[in-house]
């Protein structure tokens, strides 16, 4: 059937739909804040770089957990592989060249990913829960019994990373190379899984998160959609892994612990999940808050991050950008009866 | 003789203890306007979740066109033409109405798995979803997230995403349920219209509805088939009349 093209200029909707993915004239702030904390702070890039690597990760999350609704509580698995496959790459003189050893590092992720993917995304709910957490308690346990080849409970310290394009040397004292290229790195995976949510793809994974019924019913094939999120979000989380790894030029258990895989979904809902910038926001805002309290309160600093967490669930689902989504509309409901009333009836 | 379009030989399904489905034998011709109808809890639900395999069978065949489907996947039935409404919605709530289309149309014009191109440069999906929100008098309303629109409105996006699908067999569960008597008539005007060739299965208790629209009545009773006929011979059916017609009035 082919009918006469629609004019889809004419209509609001479609022309919102049309225009969906287009740049919004905010979006390049993080990352001209990104750069500018590279001259303004050069004392701390060990810490910014830190965050970059969280927001990678909890990028990775949101993909899965925000976008197709896949709970999960083991993200740092492979977060993990992708350290471990640079780390031991690197120690046993295999393979250390930064960038492939970052690739390859996505591809172990990837491929455990999908394997695990294949099994677990039958499930829903608590028994996918669980799963999760049983496949990242195996690795954490294969990665500290396999002493031989992973160094155990010490991990592997002091990795040979060369420098990066032959040129730059990574400095563990006085981190900038490493700053600039997990930067750079992140920029990439963002752009890439920006395209990816705006896209039909990205939009079916929504559909899955809303009514997986419905999907089923319309024909889409919802547990290979799955699958193949769970395998790019795995992959993502891979390269923030490898890149930690190389960052910090060693390797060891925390990159597979539990204590990662919480703390990143507590930034994600921190920041708010499904929304692409959560990520940045919960990341910066639970990095800066526990460095801060830390400082402050050396002892209780915990404490306080609990109960700002309570807060937020209990009053802002939808993490501090939802929190800042309610406040304008509020304000541009209130804006528009204003004008309303001065206006008086028409 | 050719092979119906839909068929199910001894189609049974048990809950636990509980029949929902016992020994249905059932044909829907090519282009057919056809009614299933009974009394609460007779089983009506369950049989079109085994013909779109939600449910897998305990027995018994379904049959697209001649070919045994019984126990395919839901998605592949929906890509050989099975299309269905829920009786009681399924949308995507969150999303707008305009989204709700997009996400039928995409996967019928195998957009969905598509990766690198922005949703809405799909133009083909976006311009035959706005098409179709027009037939159906929802274009005013494709910006509206779905849960902010009334029941009947909603009813009529569920219609909307089993069109965009272009489906050869179209199974309605009560596709007018809880929509005001002043907005049914877009729904039934919108069924009415459907290309000619298309089988339609319609779930109603509506009699007037069902009679008006169907040309062959299959009756079900406590999850077996109880009567089938023209709409004239059901209604002339002292049995059916005492079974269903007679205690409709109290369901
Ligand atoms: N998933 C299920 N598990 C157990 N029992 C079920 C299930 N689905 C339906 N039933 C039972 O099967 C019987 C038939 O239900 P069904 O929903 O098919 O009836 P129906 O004819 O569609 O009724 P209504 O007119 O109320 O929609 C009912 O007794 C119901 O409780
Ligand atoms: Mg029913």
């Amino acid at each position: 059937m082919s009918a006469p093209a629609y004019d889809l200029g004419r209509h609001p909707a479609a022309l919102a739909l049309v225009n969906r993915h287009r740049l919004r004239v905010w979006e390049p702030l993080p990352w001209i804040l990104a750069l500018a904390f590279y001259f303004a702070f050069p004392n701390h890039l060990g810490f910014g770089t830190d965050l970059l690597v969280t927001i990678l990760f909890a990028l990775s999350l949101d993909l899965a957990l925000g976008y197709a609704g896949i709970v999960t509580l083991g993200h740092a698995a492979f977060f993990g592989a992708g350290a471990y496959t640079v780390g031991m790459l690197a120690h046993h003189g295999i393979w250390n060249e930064p960038i492939s050893g970052l690739l390859m590092g996505a591809s172990v992720a990837a491929l455990i990913g999908f394997a695990s993917g294949l099994i677990l995304l039958r499930t829903t709910g608590l028994t996918l829960l669980m799963l999760t957490l049983c496949t990242m308690a195996l690795l954490e346990e294969a990665a500290n019994m396999g002493e031989k080849y992973t160094g155990g409970f010490d991990g592997l310290p002091n990795l040979p990373i060369p420098p990066l394009f032959g040129l730059f040397e990574f400095n563990p004292l006085y981190p900038r190379v490493q700053y600039l290229y997990v930067l750079g790195v992140l920029f990439l995976c963002f752009i890439f899984v920006r395209t990816l949510v705006y896209s039909p793809f990205g939009r079916s994974l929504t559909g899955i998160r809303e009514n997986v019924l419905r999907m089923h019913a319309v024909g889409a094939p919802v547990n290979w959609r799955l699958v193949t999120c769970y395998t790019i979000s795995a992959a993502i989380a891979g390269i923030a892994g490898g890149l930690w790894a190389q960052a910090n030029a060693y390797v060891n258990l925390s990159t597979l612990s539990l204590d990662r895989a919480a703390t990143v979904l507590i930034i994600l809902v921190l920041g708010g999940y499904g929304r692409l910038y959560g990520a940045f926001i919960g990341a910066v805002v639970y990095m800066a808050l526990s460095h801060f309290l830390a400082q402050v309160y050396p002892t209780a600093w915990q404490l306080g991050l609990g109960l700002m967490l309570v807060l937020i669930a209990l009053f802002a689902r939808n993490g501090v950008i939802g929190l800042w989504d309610m406040l304008r509309n509020r304000l541009m409901a209130k804006g528009a009866t204003m004008r309303a009333t001065k206006s008086g009836p028409s | 003789m050719t092979d119906p379009l839909l068929e199910t030989r001894a189609l049974s399904k048990s809950f636990g203890a509980l029949a929902a489905a016992r020994d249905i034998n059932f044909r829907l011709e090519r282009g057919a306007r056809h009614a299933l109808i009974g009394p609460n809890g007779a089983g009506k639900t369950t049989f079109i979740n085994l013909l779109t395999g939600v449910f897998l069978p305990t027995q018994g065949k379904v049959l697209l066109e001649g070919r045994d489907i019984t126990t395919m996947q839901q998605s592949a039935r929906v890509k050989l033409g099975i299309a269905r409404t829920f009786q009681i919605n399924r949308l995507f709530r969150g999303l707008s109405v305009l989204d709700n289309v997009y996400m039928a149309v995409a996967e019928r014009l195998g957009a969905g798995a598509q990766m690198m191109k922005p949703a809405g440069m799909r133009n083909d999906v976006v311009e035959e979803a706005m098409r179709l929100l027009d037939v159906l008098k929802l274009s005013d309303y494709a910006g509206h997230r779905v849960s902010e629109l009334p029941y009947g409105r909603q009813r009529l996006v569920e219609l909307a995403i089993a069109l965009g699908l272009e489906p050869q067999v179209l199974l309605l569960d009560e596709p007018a349920a809880g929509v005001p008597s002043t907005e049914s008539h877009i729904i039934l005007d919108a069924v009415a219209a459907l290309p000619k060739q298309i089988g339609v299965l319609i779930i109603d208790h509506d009699m007037d509805l069902v009679f008006r629209f169907a040309e062959r009545i299959t009756v079900l009773v406590g999850g077996a088939i109880f009567a089938e006929g023209t709409p004239k011979e059901i209604g002339a059916d002292q049995r059916v009349r005492d079974v269903y017609l007679g205690k409709a009035h109290h369901g």
